[in-house]
Parts: structure tokens; C-alpha cells; sequence
């Protein structure tokens, strides 16, 4: 197995489902001769040639329009929004549309497209470049949302992305795409959409997160362990929308305490949605109201504030213990 | 260095063949076959007729809003006539003519408009996608559909309908921007009706033409008449050709008008009047393709009769139909279909929940 960056197994993927499948086509701004600002797509054009990779003039409600309507025809375009925040502009072509062809058509039409972007803090960037909005994209009918927070599951996801009948977000956190490698099999891993997974078990407490934030939600885990002897579960979400409540729910019946960790902000955000699946779900097992950490219900700052913006090991620690605390 | 005109590629032409008094330019007559030409009236005349039928139906709140295509007849059917079956057609939400000649059953408009989603049920064998409400949003699907039938190798068209107001959207632009970088083999029909809602097309935009917007982006642009179906049809005609044999894509506008309301909700006293729609009532599309078919002998005002009577007869069978269907329409656990391919457990978890509800709630009728 080759250690890979998260860049690099995202690449991986789209190679390999490129390889496997003719009807993948790659689109959107820089993605060819550049291979993405990211370089996602570095080489792709070189292999596949400027039909499967497509250079497409700056248009995002188009690039994700065209996607439409190549997925409808019956390929599985996966379009590159640049940033998360210029997905704006693409907006309401995925809620009035990707989102809804299938039941406006009464299951004849289907938009099996993957629309990749980059979102969230955490590397310097402009304004316009640091956003972490996937409420807006869970919140539609129709849709999945999807944020891997590895390479390896990034891998995985992205290949199952492609190949799902439905049209999915698939939300990259600019922050890892080169924070560390992993181990990732050359031969092909895919994972079920729509399910979370446990990545630390622990009978104290129950952390729930996903992409950027599992690994300072993982790092504050140790913490707990060497300096408060708590053993907490640490959940990674993988699909907002849908969301796989079964193992949180579960989780916290077992820790009677729960906090959650997003970097979008607070209110309203996909940490609402689980306190209510909890009060729903779980209610009478917690010993405490849950607790989020996230970003503010402000816009993220410039970069020489947006650490203090961003939840990290100490706003996680610190939570947790004023969780615990009797 | 002087300054000097820059020579475009394309110019914009206007075309006209059969004008309002029904006078023929025999140079420009398009061949069509008798036969095809008295299939394209009794798809006009349907289409008025069955216009008339809905407008009737939501006036006696058996339906619900709807956008009425009186006057567009012509610019739609004369665009459609030029496709095959196999090709595309990306509707906008007024192509209920275009809609019938591409196979969609009557009775699917009234379960549709009626309030039922079964009616949006596009069939195995159409290569329609539904009507779309959010005004220029469907352009860039007809470039998505076009760029994949160009990469499969297929021979296959799309086309697209919209309004005038449709070309001060974004989604316009960008839609024909990509058709003309990636040549893809797309025909874009504006039916400039001369409104949008209450907004007249000389304050929709300053460009003399619609049609000229195509020089911006590279490629064919052409006005016109659009209450002249053999204009319509001509212009269709060559931008299929075009688009078939690789040459990219092609703007058409179709001058015509929209002799009713926007939609059955709208009151157009409220900016328009009548003197102006009686300007427009006497360039209809249909007395002057009646007047050359007749002219040409193919037509006479006793076949006419005959066909006004089995079109009722044929629109009185659907509305029966549709509303004996959507008597049986009362689940509406239907909703919970669709969403995706396969129903999350939340959905699934929702559905069970109105399920319960809707039990409930029958089981306290039957007690009270």
C-alpha cells in the first residue's frame, strides 16, 4: 500500500472510476492542463484526453447545469466547483434541479453526478475561500452530502460518490488535503454512503464529528485519556445528509454524554440536527444537555483570526471536562 | 492603425414566409409533405383547443395555475416538427403544443396541473425532460444532454425552449457560452412573446434583436416570424442540420406573442391593452396556416369543422380519464417516492410516521 495524501487519493479515484468507467467525465475550471487548483486532477488530461477532462469556461451554474444534463443522458460527470464558496452561483441548479429530476420525473430521469469542492478553514485563504456551509446542501431533499476526513475514506467515498444513482456533494476539507498521508489500497475500496463510523470506542463520553475537525476531535480524545483517564467514542459522521444516526444514538445511550464538534456555525447548523435526533432518540440516557463546539454565527475571519474561529484540541477539551464535571 | 468595422461570422437575418394575410414566398417554401403539413394543424388547432379546455378547467377551480400558450402555436410546433423522436426537447414551462406533438398524454397536463405529481411522469420512450418552472435554469441542461450525445458519437439533437425574459437570466448566458465553446449540438428557441409577467420585451433588454445575443457567443443567430409556422419550421430545419452534421449550435428567435395571461394567476389589464393583444389577434398563427392550406388545396372549411369536433370529442375523453384517475389519487404516501434511488431509513422512518397519522385520522372519521 502506497501512503498517500488525501490530494492524492482523491486523484486515485477519479483515475481508477475513469478507468473502469467510460461515462466519468471531469469538469470545471483548471481541472485539465492545470489539474485543479489542488491538483485533484493533476495528470487526468494527460490519460484521459480533453473529452473525459473537460477545461470549462468560468461558469459555475453552468459547469453544474451542463453536469445535469450529461448525467441525465446517462454519464456520471463529476464537475469541480473551485471553492466552496463560489458554489453559490451553482446553487439553485442543484436544489431546483439535481436534486429533483428524479421525483419530478417520477424516477425516469436521474442525475447520477458528483460535484466536488473544496470547503473550510484552516489554510490561510482569502475571503470568499474558508466557509463550511454543508447545512445549506443537507437541508435539500434529493441530495447527499458527503465529507470525508481522510485519505483512505476519501478515497472510498469519492468511488461510491461517483457510482451513486443519486447526485451527491462531496465536500473536501482544503485543510487535509495535504495535513498527512495514509495507507491506501491500489485496489479498489468503496464505502457505504449514508453510514458513520466509530474511530475510537469509549464508555465516558461520545464526541461526534467529521472532515477537518475529526482530527483535533481525535487528538482531544488522547488528551482526555492521559490527563483525565476519560475514554471517550469518537464518531466521524462521513454523510450529513443522509444522516446515519444509528451509531451516535447508540453511542450516547452507552456515555451519557455528548459533544459535538463542527466548524460551521452554530446555529442551525448539522449540530442542531443531532441534538434533535438525541432528544428524539436518547433522551432519557443523557446525563447532561449535549454540548457543541463550533464556529461562530459569524463570517470566518481573515486568516490572522480564523484560529480563533476554528474549534480546536483546547475548545474540545475544555467542553468535554465542563461536560463531565458534576 | 485606424480604426476599422470588425467583420463577425455570423449575420442576423430575419426570415418571414407566409405573412399575416395567410401571402406566400414561394422562393422560401420549406418542402413539407401534405400529409405532415395537415399532421402540423390538427397539432396547432389541438393545442388551442386544449389551451382553451385548461383555461375553462382552472376557471372552475378543477385545476390549478397554469400557463396558457394561445398564440404560440407556430413558434413551438414549427421547432419540434424539425426534430426526431429520437432527439431531445428541454421544454421551459409554456410548450404544452410542443409537448403533445413529442407524445405526452393530455390527461398527464390535467393530473400534472390538477396537483399531482403523477402527472410529471415521463415516459420510458421520451426523450423530454419535464417542464421547468425557475425561468432560463433548463439552458444549461439542453448543453449537458447536447456535449454527451457529441461524446457517445450519437447523431441525436437537443433542444431547448424559453422566453424573452429567459435572456436576461444568467443561466442563458452561460448555457449558450459553453453550447458555442464545446460546439455542442444544441438549438436554442426563444419564443419571444413580448412580455415576461408585466415587463415588455423593450424593457427586458436594449438589444434590437434577441437573436443577435448569438454573436456574442460564436455562433448562428436568426429572428423569425414566429406566428409563421413554415418560418419557424425553416429556421428549425437548417439548425438541426447544422448541429447533425457537427457544426454546433444555433440561437433561433421567434417573434410572436402571448395572446393571454402569463399564467392563470396573472391579470395582464394591469399593464397592457386590449388594442394591443387586437393588433396581435390578427396575426394568429392558426387562421393564416389554415388560409395557405387552403389556399394549397389540402385543406377545406368542412375538413376543419370535422377536425374541431373529434378534437373535443378527443380532449372530452382525456379530461374524463384524468379526473377518474385522480379520484384513485388520494395517498399521499406518494410523496415519500422519488426522493432517491433507494428511501433512507429517515425517509422511510418519516413515511411510517404520516402512515400513522393518516389512520388515525380515518379512524376518528368513522367514529364520529
Amino acid at each position: 500500500m502506497a501512503k498517500m495524501t488525501m490530494v492524492e487519493a482523491l486523484n486515485l479515484a477519479l483515475r481508477q472510476e475513469m478507468t473502469r468507467d467510460d461515462g466519468v467525465i471531469v469538469l470545471g475550471e483548471d481541472v485539465g492542463v492545470d489539474g485543479g487548483v489542488f491538483r485533484v486532477t493533476d495528470g487526468l488530461i494527460g490519460t484521459f484526453g480533453e473529452n473525459r477532462v473537460l477545461d470549462t469556461p468560468l461558469a459555475e451554474s453552468g459547469i453544474v447545469g451542463m453536469s445535469i444534463g450529461m448525467a441525465v443522458y446517462g454519464l456520471r460527470p463529476v464537475c469541480e466547483i473551485q471553492f466552496s464558496g463560489f458554489s453559490y452561483e451553482n446553487f439553485h441548479q442543484i436544489e431546483s434541479h439535481a436534486a429533483r429530476l428524479r421525483w419530478r420525473s417520477r424516477g425516469r430521469f436521474t442525475v447520477p453526478m458528483v460535484l466536488r469542492t473544496p470547503y473550510g478553514g484552516g489554510v490561510r485563504a482569502l475571503e470568499h475561500h474558508s466557509e463550511s456551509r454543508e447545512a445549506f446542501w443537507a437541508h435539500m431533499p434529493g441530495l447527499k452530502m458527503v465529507i470525508p476526513s481522510g485519505p483512505r475514506n476519501a478515497r472510498a467515498l469519492l468511488t461510491s460518490a461517483i457510482r451513486d444513482p443519486d447526485p451527491v456533494i462531496f465536500y473536501e476539507a482544503k485543510a487535509l488535503y495535504r495535513a498527512f498521508r495514509e495507507e491506501v489500497p491500489e485496489v479498489e475500496e468503496t464505502l457505504p454512503i449514508g453510514r458513520s463510523q466509530i474511530v475510537r470506542e469509549g464508555r465516558d463520553l461520545t464526541l461526534i464529528a467529521y472532515g477537518a475537525m475529526l482530527r483535533p476531535t481525535v487528538a482531544a480524545s488522547e488528551r482526555l485519556a492521559e490527563e483525565d483517564g476519560l475514554e471517550a467514542e469518537v464518531i466521524d459522521l462521513l454523510t450529513v445528509s443522509p444522516l446515519d444516526d444509528s451509531l451516535f444514538v447508540a453511542s450516547a445511550k452507552k456515555t451519557g454524554h455528548v459533544l459535538l464538534v463542527h466548524e460551521a456555525p452554530r446555529s442551525f447548523g448539522p449540530g442542531a440536527e443531532i441534538v434533535a435526533r438525541l432528544v428524539e432518540k436518547a433522551f432519557y440516557y443523557l446525563e447532561k444537555p449535549v454540548a457543541r463546539v463550533t464556529g461562530f454565527d459569524v463570517v470566518i475571519p481573515y486568516f490572522s483570526r480564523e484560529n480563533s474561529y476554528l474549534p480546536g484540541i483546547e475548545r474540545i477539551v475544555r467542553q468535554a471536562r465542563g461536560l463531565l464535571a458534576s | 492603425m485606424p480604426r476599422k468595422p470588425i467583420s463577425l461570422p455570423h449575420p442576423i437575418e430575419y426570415l418571414s414566409i407566409l405573412d399575416e394575410n395567410g401571402t406566400l414566398d414561394g422562393d422560401l417554401e420549406p418542402l413539407i409533405e401534405p400529409a405532415d403539413l395537415l399532421k402540423l394543424h390538427r397539432a396547432m388547432l389541438l393545442g388551442r383547443r386544449f389551451d382553451e379546455r385548461m383555461l375553462s378547467l382552472q376557471r372552475q377551480g378543477r385545476i390549478g395555475t397554469f400557463a396558457p400558450i394561445a398564440g404560440q402555436e407556430a413558434a413551438q410546433l414549427g421547432a419540434v416538427a424539425a426534430l426526431r423522436d429520437s432527439d431531445w426537447m428541454v421544454p421551459s414551462f409554456r410548450e404544452s403544443a410542443a409537448e403533445i406533438w413529442r407524445g405526452k398524454p393530455l390527461e398527464n397536463f390535467i393530473i400534472f396541473f390538477g396537483g399531482f405529481n403523477e402527472g410529471g411522469q415521463i415516459a420510458s420512450e421520451s426523450n423530454d425532460l419535464p417542464l421547468c418552472v425557475p425561468v432560463g435554469s433548463q439552458v444549461p441542461h439542453a448543453v449537458g444532454l447536447a456535449w454527451a450525445m457529441k461524446y457517445r458519437g450519437s447523431d441525436q439533437v437537443a433542444m431547448t425552449f424559453f422566453g424573452d425574459g429567459a435572456t436576461s437570466e444568467g443561466d442563458f448566458h452561460e448555457g449558450l457560452n459553453l453550447a458555442a465553446v464545446f460546439q455542442a449540438p444544441v438549438i436554442f428557441v426563444c419564443q419571444n412573446n413580448q412580455w415576461a409577467i408585466s415587463i415588455p420585451r423593450a424593457n427586458q433588454t436594449r438589444s434590437a434583436t434577441l437573436a443577435q445575443k448569438a454573436i456574442a457567443y460564436g455562433m448562428p443567430g436568426i429572428q423569425v416570424d414566429g406566428n409563421d409556422i413554415l418560418a419557424v419550421y425553416a429556421a428549425a430545419s437548417e439548425a438541426v442540420a447544422r448541429a447533425r452534421a457537427g457544426d454546433g449550435p444555433t440561437l433561433i428567435e421567434c417573434v410572436t406573442y402571448r395572446l393571454s395571461v402569463h399564467t392563470t394567476a396573472d391579470d395582464p389589464k394591469r399593464y397592457r391593452s386590449d388594442d394591443d393583444v387586437a393588433v396581435w389577434k390578427k396575426r394568429d398563427p392558426i387562421a393564416r396556416f389554415q388560409r395557405y392550406l387552403t389556399d394549397k388545396g389540402v385543406l377545406t372549411p368542412e375538413k376543419i369543422e370535422a377536425l374541431e369536433a373529434e378534437i373535443q370529442a378527443e380532449i372530452q375523453a382525456a379530461v374524463t380519464r384524468a379526473e377518474e384517475q385522480m379520484a384513485q389519487m388520494d395517498d399521499p404516501l406518494e410523496m415519500f417516492d422519488h426522493v432517491y434511488a433507494e428511501m433512507t431509513p429517515d425517509l422511510q422512518a418519516q413515511q411510517a410516521e404520516l402512515a400513522r397519522e393518516l389512520a388515525a385520522a380515518r379512524k376518528e372519521d368513522s367514529h364520529g
